[in-house]
């Protein structure tokens, strides 16, 4: 079966706390991603998000604190932002947009983060692996 | 180039077990510039700690990477042995291979495979470490306490006593809390406001204490030493400074508004002190329930008012204040008797939660200790008290266990039979718990000697017929159904958070569990802390439990307070952005993302700067930044592209 590998860029705050959540619960999901922990999401640049996509991967997940509850007063609407352009960059480049997905996972909600993985590794299946063209172009 | 150790622990079977350790040490030996690599069987133990100082000296080591748990748990930990050995702290980095691998995959293949990924992943970010030196910072020794509880007051008393000053806010106008509304506490039946209310007095009194009551957090920011708190002070329209809560205005009032200290037992006018007790001693006006701001007529409190203190048009006070740390207590609230329709919540008016008949029970409540029922104040004469209504039921209503109710509901039913000798209590019960210090003698004791029947089994249904309550439920010993026509019904609701607790979470941006209740930093180890530091937790605010335990959290939460004030000053995390002057063309685009004011312009050099002491690190404006002269110090976007590149390696 077609194993994605996914880059999972997380906050510290929210989405990272949610994902060790998950671990204490002993929550068990698809060991697809690896996670790069940053203090905020908005640290992420679209720079990023090509590059992982030039370097082999199928999805990136970007994990932020839920609207109003970002550490950092308001990095998620920021991180939202550079999604919203971002997709049409793929659209562009050929990658479906479906492959970047952005997900608001609280401290709380380490469910979520087994659910979000579980998830996102199904469609990538689905989806199967990128063009490399499309990979070239990511660069 | 760097030599790079690494250090790969088993955390007895929790890693070892899913994850194959030894080859994840075999596989990153491999990589470039890993010239160490090791696993051991506890790495956070003195013989791992002293196995990661040992081989920083003897290998030479100018990075280490510790593959183990969640860096919330050890990073300091790891980056004090770093530093220990001679290498900047900055140079140690967390691999978490437990929470977020061994823990939730169960292929031990993948598990190792995923393992080597995040280990190479945290080997290339290492790579371009910079050493760093902590930014010193001030600490303002003033601290603040949310909530006036039993929580709150401790806290407040005891940060007091230490010499610091403390701000306690309260949003009712008396501190006291729930503790204030309880008759008689378990298992010693202690009155519970002979031992409050002179903790309340001392708190009032205390020369280093302000009580903030009748006011909310309205806004929080700063961090860790240096909060800025924006509190408003609701107008009570009374000026309080004057006032002398003798009390002649509040029996003028002609309105009657139902008394939430009593449960709604009894009522008391639109200008009210809450209970007799209360500090500070002064009254409020209820304006949704004043005649005269209903109608425009009345004031008939101004008029009785000798001395002038009544303020109508007195308005929301915004006072901003400086403090160091916060400790958040702000209690909790009962699942309403209204939301559990089939025991007759909101229908039946002799169903009532345990706080109301606390309020039956004591001597300053609304019927002066006797317990009379409320439809009709007659004694009952058979009284059900339901357990676990609306906890341990995660199909319906909350999962977890409120703690408390088993001992109070004994508790209840003990008192009850002391004042109508010839009642009978009935306790429908799932389990008993009786954790803690001479619970289960005072249990056993209400069992064997005080007539009580315990039923084990849960109430299906409660409804009204004629004058009585008449309660269905299962005895499960017996096995048969049970039908009890009871003159009273007290039900042991589960104790919820408060949702005003939600909004607050939200100003102080700390987080909450599932539940709702505040989230510790570790469950066992920083149970009195929150995640993001500086704030601190105490009370049921944090989870239920009892007054002992949250006297004793408080406490906890308190000395954490003091030990931090005791310090000459805080270190703040130097991973903040910077600029490269060269690159920088001066567009401005970061200072506009920045959240904190920390991006400036330098208009004789014509770049943008970052202020070292305002930026907290969380680098938008690096990623803004359109020709990568902002970087983040060990968190540069060469470093994150190495990374991407590294998690992406290997099978």
């Amino acid at each position: 079966m077609f194993e994605p590998k996914i880059v999972c860029f997380l906050c510290t705050w929210c989405t990272s706390a949610g994902a060790d959540l998950a671990g204490t619960s002993r929550l068990q999901y698809r060991p697809n991603g690896v996670n790069i922990r940053f203090m905020c999401s908005s640290r992420v640049d679209p720079e990023h998000v090509l590059w992982a996509f030039h370097e082999g991967a199928d999805g990136v997940l970007i994990g932020g604190c839920h609207p109003g509850d970002c550490h950092y007063q308001d990095g998620n609407y920021k991180t939202q932002a550079r999604v919203s352009l971002l997709n049409r960059l793929l659209d562009d480049f050929g990658i479906d947009r479906t492959r970047l997905r952005l997900e608001w996972i609280s401290a709380a909600e380490g469910t979520k983060f087994a659910r979000v993985m579980n998830e996102f590794t199904e469609e990538l299946r689905s989806l199967g692996p990128i063009e490399l063209a499309a990979r070239e172009m990511a660069k | 180039m760097k030599r790079i150790g690494v250090f790969v622990c088993h955390c007895g079977i929790n890693i070892a077990e899913t994850v194959d350790v030894k080859k994840v040490a075999e596989e990153v030996s491999k990589l470039d510039g890993v010239v160490f690599a090791q696993d051991y069987i506890y790495m956070c133990s003195d013989p791992g700690q002293a196995l990661v100082r040992e081989k920083i000296k003897q290998e030479k080591l100018d990075g280490v990477i510790i593959a183990a748990c969640s860096p919330s748990l050890h990073e300091s930990t790891f980056r004090a042995a770093a530093e220990e050995a001679g290498l900047n702290p900055w140079q140690c980095e967390i691999a978490n291979i437990r929470e977020q691998c061994s823990w939730v995959h169960d292929d031990r293949s993948r598990a190792t495979s995923k393992a080597i990924r995040i280990v190479s992943t945290m080997v290339e970010k290492t790579r371009l470490n910079e050493s760093l030196e902590p930014i010193p910072v001030e600490i303002t020794k003033k601290a603040l306490v949310i909530g006036g509880g039993i929580a709150g007051i401790q806290a407040a008393l005891d940060i007091a006593d230490a010499g610091y000053k403390v701000i306690l806010v309260e949003k009712d106008s008396s501190i006291g809390g729930h503790m204030a509304q309880l008759s008689e506490t378990f298992p010693t039946l202690d009155c519970s406001q002979c031992i409050l209310t002179p903790k309340m007095v001392a708190a009032g009194k205390h020369r280093n204490i302000e009580l903030m009551t009748y006011s909310e957090v309205e806004e929080v920011s700063g961090y860790v030493g240096n909060f800025n708190v924006r509190i408003r002070r609701k107008a009570p329209c009374v000026d309080w400074s004057i006032c002398t809560g003798c009390g002649t205005c509040m029996d003028r009032c002609p309105a009657k508004v139902p008394s939430e200290f009593d449960r709604g037992l009894s009522t008391h006018g639109a200008i009210y002190i809450p209970f007799p007790q209360a500090v500070p001693n002064k009254p409020v006006i209820d304006r949704d329930s004043c005649i005269y701001f209903k109608t425009g007529k009345c004031r008939l409190c101004e008029k009785s008012c000798e001395i002038e203190a009544i303020r109508f048009d007195q308005e929301d006070e915004i006072i901003e204040e400086e403090v160091g740390a916060i400790i958040t207590a702000t209690g909790y609230e009962t699942l309403p008797v209204l939301d559990l329709k089939e025991y007759g919540g909101g229908d039946v008016p002799d169903v009532i939660d345990g706080l109301a008949f606390e309020r039956l029970l004591s001597a300053s409540g609304p019927t002066s200790g006797e317990v009379r029922r409320p439809s009709d104040g007659k004694v009952p004469k058979e009284v059900v008290f339901v357990q676990c209504a609306g906890s341990r039921d995660p199909e319906r209503y909350r999962p977890y266990c409120s703690k408390i109710c088993c001992m109070y509901t004994t508790k209840h039913a003990l008192l009850y039979k002391h004042r109508v000798h010839d009642g009978q209590p009935y306790i429908f019960y799932i389990d008993i718990r009786t954790g803690g210090k001479g619970y289960e003698e005072f249990y056993h004791n209400a069992e064997e000697d005080e007539g009580i029947v315990y039923l084990r089994g849960k109430v299906a249904k409660i409804f009204r017929d004629g004058e009585k309550t008449v309660v269905w439920g299962t005895d499960t010993l017996t096995g048969r159904n049970v039908e009890i026509e009871a003159d009273l019904v007290v039900l042991a609701t589960a104790l919820v958070p408060r949702e005003s607790t939600a909004e607050l979470v939200k100003k102080l941006r700390i987080q909450t569990g599932p539940n709702g209740f505040l989230s510790e930093a570790h469950p066992k180890l920083r149970p009195v802390e929150s995640i993001n530091s500086g704030f601190f937790i105490a009370g049921v605010a944090q989870g239920p439990k009892d007054i002992p335990e949250t006297v004793a959290q408080a406490s906890g939460a308190a000395c954490k307070v003091i030990s931090l004030f005791a310090r000459d000053h805080l270190e703040q995390d130097p991973a903040i952005a910077w600029v490269d002057e060269d690159l920088c063309g001066g567009c401005r685009i970061c200072i506009s993302v920045c959240p904190y004011d920390a991006r400036e312009y330098d208009e004789e050099k014509g770049i943008a700067t970052v202020n070292e002491a305002l930026c907290e690190g969380c680098g938008s404006c690096v990623a803004a930044c359109a020709c990568g002269a902002t970087q983040q110090r060990n968190l540069s976007d060469s470093q994150i592209k190495s990374m991407v590149t590294a998690s992406l390696g290997g099978e």
